[in-house]
């Protein structure tokens, strides 16, 4: 069952187009990964799905409910955390944190406590004394210690230490065995591929890809890396394929999915000592899509 | 060295850029107010006569203590009555200019993280400080040239060079001070509000200071820096004595900023931090007491600001009682009914005056909701379980509480202070009644805060400017004759003024429908809106 879902989303600043027909859905019970640049659309499709931003056109419902008509309802449901923690500089952390957890209507002393300790935070300092990383903490803290049954999670990690952000990383395994959903936007491409059952990419307002990790890896060319008894040939001439080095006995390459089996057989006939092959990462697939089709990465890279 | 010097001028050219709309306002307003009025007096009081009349209103009390002491009242030229009258207000003016000026480029720049940019560059510790200083006496030198220009080339004839020279230089050397104060106070806190609240006390007990003192004696007046530079006596005797006391008294205060803000950290001020709650006490537990807890300090402030403004008015009753028992020409002159003494009719002026101050509160608290979205907190709130018509309500219910809070405390104030001094006081209801009435006036501009905030966000400032225009209308409307139409423009000139008018309830009703259409529209306008930040 689709816990989020999007139709054909479009959302214009005066002559803007923030975002141009999304389409996305985040299931049940899994840890939806939304990735894109700064500046693609990430935090408005969220703040729509908040209902804190009206859609120009088409629809975004969260529970199956509109997520501007019925916010307050779908709000009793979820967390959220914002990516830009703007807090109020003469209120303690302490005092936000409660306030938070009041208004989503429970109240669970022993999780605060825990979080507050795990986290390393010191409830008694005013707002404005906190770094930007402490104040991603308290509204983490706040979200993770209210219950709810999706947590939209924009860019949560930004200014934590690698400590915090591991420690944040186990808390999204916690609520992945507790079947909870999770919306969790981001620019690490690594914390994503940890914790993501699926992702999305988006760019310029505009989703270009979703699917599972592998089934996006179908999508790209794998990484193959040999060395060979014989001086190697002809591999130029292959389809779907695109050396990357090559030396007299070794080569790098990289492989169209499809045609993996055809360059295997082609090599076999130099007497292949060593073969190493690795599927594409996160970050070769964000990159193959921002370098590929007009993106300003390409211009970049040449 | 010289790099350094050199980036103090770019900065100071960054400020005036930034600055690019808001100083050419203010100076266009100061300026054009400065020059229009004496033109104005010399359509309205051409005979000696009829400022001869004048005089005898403005000899009493509580003129004194509202617009300081009167100089020349045997020859009442056109620049005497142009000093008399207009000189504590353009002041105030020019204070508060100053004060916003200085903690905007100070203080405010720091707590957004801006400074911190500066100061990576290769500029030195002070360098945001003196630009700004730097920029203000730019501002105020400027001012005071065109201004004393401005009404020397007026050609009215009481109106001499030197005269317009030293008026034009008591605002510039007044706002100077109060950009002084504004720098050591952007120092000592560690908010830019502090700073600014701060700064604004000070000029608001240096008012009333003066005005004790302008009745009663002579040396507190001459102690405190407003009352000294009202001493400078323009086009009478022009004595320009004061103006040098107070550059002096700046450049310590400004030397003390200079040196305490070489001395402290980025971010701290000189009041130390103490830890605070651990957790949220009963009263933070819904955004009402949220709104109520980031409001707390402003309500407070001014609770015990307006009672100050409404016992330094009333304190001056006594005075005005016995002035008008000694005159018994006055007496007869100016009443106009025997029903009601010359206080009393007093009281109705003074009433119009108090419920407008009452309203900056009352503004200021929805204000905060708008200031609340730009900086992006409203959507802790709207995230959760909260509707944005219960969010709206926290400030809203709590700006309706204020709108009657600070009456009450205000005529409280007058009424204590005036029932003390007073040999036959004036009875409670009747002064809380002539108070009271102008509720519906007051929600009239809360409404159509609530009403910009919902429907036109960005343009949420009009409503100062709604309430600067009525200021202007209402109080300078009667002295100089405004068109009746232009004076009707604001809700508080349809008040009936008690208890001299007779109470209407209709118009009182209508208006009341007014502010209240304006909220609805408001919050319907909030609900279907987008949230910005």
């Amino acid at each position: 069952m689709a816990i989020v879902e999007t139709k054909e989303l479009t959302k214009k600043f005066g002559k803007f187009t923030a975002l141009n027909g999304i389409n996305l859905e985040v299931r049940e019970g899994e840890v939806f990964g939304f990735i894109g640049p700064n500046g693609a659309g990430k935090t408005t499709t969220i703040r729509t799905l908040l209902g804190i931003l009206q859609a120009t056109t088409g629809s975004a419902q969260v529970f199956g409910m509109d997520a501007w008509k019925d916010a307050v309802e779908i709000h009793k449901r979820i967390a959220y955390v914002p990516g830009d923690v703007n807090l109020w500089s003469n209120l303690t952390g302490g005092e936000v944190i409660d306030l938070f957890i009041k208004l989503k209507g429970n109240n669970n002393h022993t999780r605060r406590k825990k979080l507050i300790e795990m986290f390393d935070l010191d409830p008694s300092k005013k707002c404005r004394t906190y770094s930007k990383g402490n104040r991603q903490k308290v509204a983490l803290i706040a979200a993770l210690a209210s219950d709810a049954e999706l947590y939209i999670l924009d860019e949560p990690t930004s200014g934590l230490d690698p400590l915090m952000e591991n420690l944040f990383q186990q808390c999204i395994m916690e609520l992945k065995e507790q079947e909870k959903s999770v919306l969790l936007s981001s620019h690490i491409l690594s914390e994503v591929e940890q914790l993501c059952d699926r992702v999305g990419i988006i760019r310029q307002g505009k989703i270009i890809e979703t699917g599972t990790l592998s089934d996006l890896r179908h999508l790209t060319r794998i990484n193959m890396e040999f060395e060979t008894k014989q001086t190697v040939e002809g591999l130029n001439t292959l389809a779907g394929v695109t050396v990357v080095n090559q030396g007299d006995n070794k080569a790098t390459l990289k492989v169209d999915s499809g045609e993996i089996g055809n360059v295997l057989n082609y090599i076999t006939r130099f007497d292949v000592v060593k073969l190493n092959s690795t599927p594409p990462n996160l970050e070769d697939l964000f990159m193959s899509h921002y370098s590929g089709n007009g993106g300003g990465l390409s211009e970049w890279n040449a | 060295m010289n790099g350094t010097h050199n980036n103090n001028g770019r900065l100071m050219k960054l400020i005036f850029r930034r600055e690019r709309i808001q100083i050419p306002i203010w100076f266009i307003c100061l300026v054009g107010i400065s020059i229009a009025v004496p033109i104005a007096f010399k359509e309205m009081y051409s005979t000696a006569a009829d400022r001869a009349a004048m005089v005898i209103t403005m000899e009493n009390p509580a003129m004194i203590a509202m617009l300081g002491p009167l100089y020349g009242a045997k020859d009442y030229t056109i620049g005497a009555m142009n000093t008399n009258m207009m000189l504590v207000f353009t002041i105030i003016a020019v204070a508060i200019m100053n004060i916003f000026f200085v903690v905007r480029h100070t203080r405010r720049d720091e707590e957004r993280g801006r400074i911190e940019v500066i100061r990576s560059l290769p500029v030195s510790r002070l360098s945001s400080l003196s630009a700004a200083m730097g920029a203000a006496v730019i501002i105020n030198v400027l001012l005071a040239v065109l201004t004393g220009a401005g009404l020397t080339a007026l050609g009215i004839e009481s109106m001499n060079f030197e005269g317009s020279m030293l008026f034009g230089a008591c605002l510039g050397v007044s706002g100077l001070f109060f950009a002084a104060v504004a720098a050591l106070f952007s120092q000592l806190c560690v908010t830019s509000r502090g700073a600014t609240g701060y700064s604004f006390a000070l000029l608001g007990i240096m008012y009333m200071l003066r005005a004790v003192g302008d009745i009663s004696n002579e040396t507190l007046s001459r102690i405190v820096p407003l009352g000294l530079i009202l001493r400078t006596q323009s086009y009478t005797k022009n004595e320009w004595w004061p103006v040098p006391i107070v550059l002096v008294i700046t450049l310590v205060i400004a030397l003390l900023a200079f040196y305490l803000n070489s001395r402290r950290d980025m971010g701290q001020g000189f009041i130390p931090a103490r830890p605070g709650r651990k957790t949220a006490s009963v009263f933070l537990q819904s955004s009402l007491g949220l709104s109520w807890r980031l409001l707390r300090n402003t309500f407070i402030a001014w609770v015990i600001g307006l009672f100050m403004l409404g016992a330094s008015y009333g304190s001056v009753m006594g005075d005005l009682e016995g002035f008008l028992e000694n005159n018994q020409i006055l007496k007869q002159a100016i009443m106009i009914s025997d029903k009601y003494s010359m206080t009393e009719m007093f009281i109705t002026m003074l009433m119009s005056v108090i419920a407008m101050g009452a309203t900056i509160p009352c503004i200021s608290m929805i204000q905060k909701l708008h200031n609340e979205e730009k900086h992006n907190r409203t959507e802790h709130l709207l995230s959760r379980t909260v509707s944005k018509s219960r969010l709206l309500s926290g400030y809203f219910v709590l700006a309706m509480i204020a709108s009657f809070i600070m009456l009450f405390i205000s005529v409280s104030g007058l009424w204590i202070a005036s029932s003390s001094v007073m040999d036959n006081p004036i009875p409670f209801m009747s002064m809380f009644k002539a108070m009271m009435v102008y509720l519906p006036a007051v929600w009239i501009m809360i409404g159509l805060t609530v009403l910009l905030i919902g429907v036109l966000p960005g343009k949420a400032m009009l409503s100062w400017v709604y309430l600067g225009f009525s200021f202007v209308v209402v109080y300078f409307g009667k002295i100089m004759q405004f068109p009746e139409w232009l004076q009707k423009c604001s809700p508080f000139a349809h008040i009936p003024e008690l208890p001299v008018d007779k109470i209407n309830y209709t118009t009182l009703t209508v208006l009341a429908i007014i502010a209240v259409v304006c909220i609805v529209i408001g919050y319907i306008g909030y609900q279907k809106r987008d949230v910005q930040g």
